[in-house]
């Protein structure tokens, strides 16, 4: 099978306008004929869901979470790009573009990234007339700042909670069109298979987390908004409901899954303190506009922070990369991290940690100007650590939080199953080997107000999702049977492990094999390691209880089931990829200054794989990445 | 350390409940109050029993899942401070602790300490919007907005619709959450042509949906974990007369 990009003809920042020139629509008074399904109600989800009711599609919108503001983009912190070049500093749609593209370092897709540029400043306009307060000047315009990897300040922000503001935004225009009837919302649900009827995604099974039973939905299409999968290294900064599962189920189904080994470690996280950990915190990119990075010159220097002299500091990322400093990006900020504490530099009880010290910025600014910038940073960071970081510097260190990964789609974002779409963090498209701060909340946003509006239209003007179908036809049996057999077997093992015991062995295998460095004979070990865990998960994995009734654990136990079966995939695909590019670090191709090195000439691709059945090797397949627009070059932010 | 919990088990909607006392050892004073939580869990699991349901997702006080009644606070003794964020290290070793779900004619219990809270999205649905439809908006600098302004909107926009507020009040009000995004929204020159309808059906949800009144008790305030002010019940009331007969 080849994989058809569908990108528009004519020059690169003509693409998206063509798209739309020719695109085939929909007649208002057939859109309310259409029953379009939302799974998911994050940033992608909840702004698609709203912008389709108030086009007029009828709209099913399902959550896990028990009400669809509590989606996980809630949580980002630092802003969000646009190309507005408000301050004067030399933006442009093309330079968002090419920083973009560049950071991730030439494995996205030339087309869909300069189309996310494009539409960017669409974005802020939008969420601006919905009421979110985005951070002003005293003229009362708004305010930017700068990010990793750009030399432009081009980042909106909503104090540290620039994620909760927007998804509010998106929530509310959701509410809104629940109001008028056009959503129907299904929090608590969640998606456990995909109806594939006459080749095109039909249906949706979805669990009802408070009674447990398996309800059908029918539609003539279906947007999978569900986010990312970091939450397969138990430890990251995802939310404890975050999983891969609605996507997994989808590609057993035969959609096909894209450079699943792309996973973003991000450099400024709060270290882990302790076995009992369920989770990472995340401190926003934003705090390295500010604070310096830096760990003691002299290995195993134990003495407080404050006690070392200038000269016995090693600002590493100023040092190495002069014309960014700590504002390098996440993956180059985070190895390098990683690179100092096996070097045994490392700070605090673990030595598995850097400081980010805000000495500087409290001499400039003032204590309160900088609380003005970062206050709820701070105070997250003193509830979590027990450290006043206005005082002592912050311990951080590099976890996962973002999956660049994910299901493959065409520029349409139609996934490899028509009438199934991908968007946000759930599908693999715009970031390539490694997304730049402050990129996906512009992407989920991109994806569900600007994007899918035209191209769910297009599929269904063409034919697409035509006829109805019914809940009781044997396609929806049988998704229910799948579902229920698997339920049933997890209830029935009964055996002697927890499921977050297993979680956090494999999450602790994903880590150490599949994490921020990798090479052949690790990653080799992991999927042998994770293919004899999870056999052994069907044998000796505990969920007591019943399905009939709220079942938290039982939701994790069919979630881990997933995730032990990604893991394995996660590691293949880093296996073949025999080359380093942005997070993905293969110690065997680096430079002599220890970078990345990208092997173009072999690698310049999309791996998207297919799943083949339980008991044979998963089949890979390519898009050849080609580009027209920009010169492959070596990253460079010395 | 060492903690007693005393924690409401109920089956569902409709079970008796109880509180059950359990002992867990050897805790971590670095440890988050669900770390502790998640605990018991494996010690029920291992045992073959069912675990305490409870709403958590982000664990970093944003998302607003997570809402308990630890030892009869909600979201337990810190200021300011979601129950994900509340750490082990406030506690003494000994010390025992009672956990229950949040409280109201509104919140109807599922499981354990998980509640039904979906009246306050109706609320949102009544009202808690700018009429905006995507697409066709001006350039965002085309409306000025005074620092001020904004940053008091900000404040008031930062409700994490945890329902911490309705579980403090004597009268179960949801005069707090509701009256946040009123006072967000009307702080804002954005949406004002809807400002009166809005503070309107939003109220009249509020009742719909079986809220008390407010008394000026003020135990919501002091309970919130993002600090809002009951500025914002005092504005909603404002704009409800302004409504009816400004």
């Amino acid at each position: 099978m080849t994989l058809e990009a569908h990108v528009p003809s004519g020059p690169l920042a003509e693409k998206w306008q063509n798209y739309l020139d020719r695109a085939k629509l929909v007649n208002p008074a057939n859109k309310r004929k259409h029953d379009i399904l939302v799974v998911g109600t994050g940033l992608a989800g909840g702004s698609a869901a709203a912008t389709l009711a108030e086009l007029g599609y009828n709209v099913k919108v399902f959550c896990i979470q028990d009400s669809p503001r509590r989606a996980h983009s809630i949580a980002a912190q630092g802003g969000i790009n646009a190309a507005k070049n408000y301050p004067n500093d030399g933006d442009t749609v093309w330079r968002l573009f090419y920083d973009t593209i560049k950071g991730g370092d030439y494995r996205a897709r030339e087309a869909n990234v300069h189309r996310l540029a494009a539409v960017s400043n669409h974005i802020i306009d939008q969420c601006v007339a919905q009421g979110v307060p985005f951070a002003r000047e005293y003229g009362g315009l708004l305010d930017n700042r700068s990010f990793g990897g750009a030399q432009v300040s081009r980042t909106f922000y909503a104090r540290g909670q620039t994620g909760q503001q927007l998804l509010l935004g998106a929530y509310q225009a959701l509410e809104r069109q629940v109001r008028t009837g056009a959503v129907k919302m299904f929090p608590r649900r969640e998606m456990l298979e995909l109806v594939v009827m006459d080749g095109q995604a039909r249906g949706i099974v979805v669990r009802n987390l408070v009674t447990g039973e398996l309800e059908r939905h029918a539609g003539d299409a279906v947007l999978l908004c569900t986010g990312g999968y970091g939450n397969v290294y138990f430890l990251s900064t995802n939310a404890k409901n975050s999983n891969v599962t609605a996507a997994w189920r989808c590609h057993r189904k035969g959609a096909f899954f894209a450079n699943p080994c792309y996973t973003q470690i991000h450099p400024t996280c709060i270290p882990v303190s302790g076995q009992y950990q369920s989770k990472l915190t995340l401190m926003s990119e934003s705090l390295r506009n500010d604070g310096r990075v830096w760990v003691p010159r002299k290995a195993g220097d134990a003495r407080p922070p404050g006690n070392i002299p200038q000269d016995e500091r090693d600002y590493f990322l100023e040092r190495r990369y002069p014309g960014f400093g700590n504002l390098v990006p996440r993956d180059v900020a985070s190895r390098a991290a990683k690179v100092v504490c096996d070097d045994g530099f490392g700070v605090g009880a673990t030595r598995q940690a850097v400081y980010l010290d805000f000495e500087d910025a409290i001499g400039r600014l003032g204590e309160s100007g900088v609380r003005e910038r970062y206050g709820n940073l701070f105070e997250m960071y003193e509830r979590i650590t027990g450290e006043n970081p206005y005082r002592v510097p912050m311990r951080i260190y590099p976890a996962v939080h973002y999956t660049m990964g994910g299901l493959w789609v065409d520029y349409r974002l139609m996934s490899t199953i028509p009438g199934l779409f991908v968007l946000g963090e759930a599908n693999f498209s715009d970031h390539g080997a490694n997304r730049l701060g402050a990129s996906a909340l512009m992407q989920g946003l991109a994806d569900g107000y600007f994007v899918i509006s035209s191209t769910l239209g297009d599929y269904i003007a063409s034919g697409g999702g035509s006829g109805k179908v019914d809940i009781s036809e044997a396609a929806f049996d049988e998704a229910v049977r799948t579902a229920e057999d698997r339920i049933q077997c997890l209830l029935h093992v009964d055996g002697g492990k927890t499921v977050t015991e297993f979680h956090r062995e494999l999450g602790q295998i994903m880590w150490d094999y599949v994490g921020m460095s990798r090479n052949r004979k690790g990653l080799q070990h992991a999927i042998d390691t994770i293919a004899d865990l999870r056999a052994e998960y069907w044998e000796n994995v505990s969920v007591p209880g019943r399905k009939d009734t709220l079942n938290k654990n039982l939701e994790f136990a069919g979630r881990v089931a997933d995730f032990l079966e990604l893991g394995e995939l996660m590691a293949r695909d880093a296996l073949h990829r025999d080359e380093s590019c942005g997070a993905h670090f293969r110690e065997e191709y680096q430079t002599e200054e220890g970078e990345a090195l990208r092997r173009d000439e072999e690698y310049t691709y999309v791996a998207a794989w297919e799943f083949t059945g339980d008991a044979a090797s998963p089949a890979m397949h390519k898009e050849t990445l080609s580009f027209e627009a920009v010169d492959l070059s070596t990253r460079s932010y010395k | 350390m060492t903690i007693h919990l005393k924690v409401w088990r109920q089956s569902g909607p409709d079970a008796k409940g109880e509180l059950v006392g359990y002992t867990l050892e050897n805790l971590n004073e670095d440890m988050s109050f669900l770390e502790a939580l998640d605990v018991l869990n494996e010690e029920l699991i291992k045992k073959g029993e069912d675990p305490v349901e409870f709403d958590n997702d982000c664990r970093e006080g944003i998302c607003g899942s997570c809402g308990l009644m630890v030892g009869g606070i909600a979201h337990g003794p810190m200021k300011a401070t979601a129950v994900c964020q509340l750490h082990m290290r406030h506690y003494k070793d000994g010390d025992t602790i009672v956990v229950e779900p949040f409280r109201a004619t509104a919140f109807p219990i599922i499981k354990d300490l998980v509640v039904d809270r979906s009246a306050f999205d109706r609320i949102i649905a009544a009202g808690g919007y700018v009429s905006v439809d995507t697409g066709g908006a001006p350039d965002a600098n085309s409306l000025p907005i005074p620092k001020e302004d904004v940053d008091e909107a900000f404040d008031f926009a930062t409700c994490i619709g945890c329902g911490a507020c309705v579980a403090s009040c004597p009268n179960a009000s949801a005069s707090l959450f509701t009256g946040a995004k009123v006072a967000h929204l009307a702080h804002l020159p954005q949406g004002q042509v809807e400002r009166k309808e809005r503070v309107v059906r939003m109220v009249d949800q509020m009742e719909t949906e079986g809220f008390g009144d407010c008394s000026n008790h003020g135990e919501c305030e002091a309970v919130c974990p993002k600090q809002i002010s009951i500025a914002a019940i005092a504005k909603m009331r404002r704009e409800y007369l302004r409504a009816l007969f400004g």
